[in-house]
């Protein structure tokens, strides 16, 4: 049978704001356990929340980025749970009255094409403290400062349909929320993490199949393998004549699969109410406008205007504009080297390719902008060819180093004096009387390809610092004199 | 709306409250007895009135977005049952 995958996802992205969303206790990762918590993160009676005005901005911010509807009225929930990470015993949500209503974001697909992605909602909402399972003395450890960090939570329509869809919206949010300021986006240390709601039904069927929910993925390489797996596994049990239990599960990145967490029957039941302790949030046209005119350039217009004044192909213009680092470092490479298409090249080719071999993000690419921009500036005035020019990046990545020291140690300079070019030539024609015959009784249009062989003889002989251009032409020019 | 035992049972668990057996029957009468005052309030027509979801005529106070209060971990971990490392312990979790 044909299956058609149904994905939603659910995006929480940590706000970059300096302190918690309801106490003035300060933000930050990787501080000493409980050194950054208040008496409202700890949930102790009679301490009141007070909302931050900066986290209001930012939601606000990415309602607006988003072309959303920016409501002007909403409300404080409370979801009530117990763990003991939320010592208050809920989670200070939205539930009927979110921030941010109905939006969309444009996906470019793989082919090129674009498609368009529903978003349900935003909601601003309070992060929980974290749980420590190592054995104290038969207990768990509970480290609170991450307790009411602020979150905005960006709920999607069911409108992707694989995994590579799921992994192009993260991305372009990701973009977003970096580009318009209002999180680091720093996915290994948990500020941007998503949920999956992924189902399967057979190709053609209107009724949605039961889905399961993936929990806390935290790299876009995850959200592929983990949607991929979950939806075999679906197609493995309902192929069986099985049936697909809703629940909620997490992905196992060291065994690649999926395992139940905890039943959601119960725990499912939130009980959500209004929190009486915090008052409606009411905001102005004023605003939401004022926000809406101080927005920075989005990547699709970034995107646009890579296309429009660097005279990039859409695709490359697509790609370089995805996260607000990647398009930076472009940008600063072009600055340097004043060529976007070999830049372009460049970031999305060797660049590219390294940082996947390597697993490494463009913030911490080894080779920096102005490094690149200095090597790319060394090819087009013919100090070095191609291929040198790959050596150098290659040390570049390996150890610092200035390109233009790495050059001269590694001889890497092209010939382009044309004498000593010219020498060469002459050499290899001299000891290849074969090759020179056959090249002469060959057919006109076939002695291009042959000269393939003169070339490598000569790029040999140069150890490969020969102007491949020039070698080329002068080549046939001389054995054509010899036709 | 009357209440089965097996309600209070789960309430007993969404809220981590023990309730002993042989009271469970009189949490269900209880309970419903609220919930049948509920029932009454609910017969008032409320067709065209905004839910409210809170009582006062105000809004919410914002706060600037600044670090205001220093570490006060050894102030807090001085009145937890249990801590060690810096940690709050609690008996254990299992997810």
């Amino acid at each position: 049978m044909s299956w058609e995958i149904v994905i939603g996802l659910e995006i929480h992205v940590q706000l970059a704001t300096k302190s918690k969303l309801f106490s003035g206790a300060k933000v930050g990762f990787g501080a000493e356990a409980n050194t950054q918590t208040t008496l409202v993160d700890l949930g102790m009676p009679g301490a009141l929340p007070v909302f931050n005005e900066e986290a209001l901005r930012m939601a606000v911010t990415f309602g607006t980025a988003i072309n959303a509807e920016v409501c002007k009225h909403s409300v404080f929930a409370r979801k009530n749970y117990f763990y003991p990470d939320s010592p208050k015993g809920y989670q200070t949500s939205q539930m009927d009255h979110p921030i941010v209503g109905l939006g969309h974001l444009d996906i470019q697909l793989e082919d090129g094409s674009t498609k368009r992605v529903g978003v349900t909602r935003a909601h601003l909402e309070e992060d929980a403290g974290k749980s420590l399972h190592e054995d104290y003395d038969g207990m768990t450890g509970i480290d609170l400062n991450r307790s009411s960090t602020p979150l905005l939570e960006i709920v999607s329509e069911p409108d992707m349909s694989n995994a590579k869809e799921a992994v192009a919206y993260m991305r372009k949010m990701h973009a977003i929320v970096t580009t318009i300021g209002i999180s680091d986006g720093n996915m290994a240390e948990g500020s941007m993490r998503c949920d999956a709601n992924v189902s399967i039904r057979p190709k053609g069927q209107q009724k949605l199949g039961t889905r399961a929910e993936l929990k806390n993925i935290n790299s876009f390489k995850f959200i592929e393998r983990a949607i991929n797996v979950e939806v075999q596994r679906q197609i493995d049990i309902l192929e069986d004549g099985g049936k697909i239990a809703q629940e909620t599960r997490l992905y196992d990145a060291d065994k690649n699969e999926t395992r139940p967490m905890r039943s959601k029957e119960e725990a499912n039941d939130y009980r959500y109410f209004p929190c009486p302790d915090l008052l409606p949030v009411e905001i102005d046209d004023a605003y939401i406008d004022a926000i809406r005119q101080s927005l920075p350039e989005l990547p699709d217009q970034r995107s646009a205007r890579f296309v429009d004044q660097l005279g990039l192909s859409e695709y490359d213009a697509g790609v370089l504009s995805s996260s607000r680092a990647l398009a930076d470092y472009f940008e600063a490479v072009v600055a340097i080297c004043n060529d976007a298409k070999l830049s372009a090249n460049w970031v999305t080719g060797e660049l590219a390719k390294y940082m996947n071999q390597n697993n490494v993000e463009i913030d911490a690419a080894p080779v920096s902008a102005v490094h690149l921009g200095q090597l790319i500036s060394r090819v087009k005035d013919d100090t070095i060819n191609s291929k040198g020019a790959k050596t150098v990046f290659d040390e570049l990545w390996q150890q610092a180093g200035e390109v233009d020291d790495i050059i001269d140690a590694n001889g890497l300079k092209q010939v382009s004096d044309m004498g000593a070019i010219e020498a060469m030539i002459d050499e290899v024609i001299a000891l290849s009387p074969k090759q020179v015959q056959q090249y002469v009784d060959a057919e006109v249009e076939k002695r291009s390809k042959m000269l393939g062989f003169f070339m490598g003889q000569v790029m040999k002989a140069s150890k490969g610092s020969a102007n491949p251009g020039q070698v080329n032409g002068l080549f046939k020019k001389k054995l054509d004199e010899l036709c | 709306m009357a209440l089965e035992n097996a309600d209070i049972e789960k309430i007993a668990i969404l809220a981590r409250l023990q309730v002993i057996n042989s009271e469970t029957n009189d949490y269900a009468n209880s309970i419903s007895s609220i919930l049948s005052l509920i029932d009454q309030m609910q017969q008032v027509d409320t067709d065209g009135v905004e839910p409210l979801s809170n009582p006062h005529d105000a809004t919410q106070r914002l706060r600037k977005d600044e670090v205001t209060c220093d570490n006060q971990r050894e102030a807090f971990i001085a009145i937890a049952p249990a801590t060690e490392d810096g940690l709050y312990l609690v008996p254990k979790v299992l997810d």
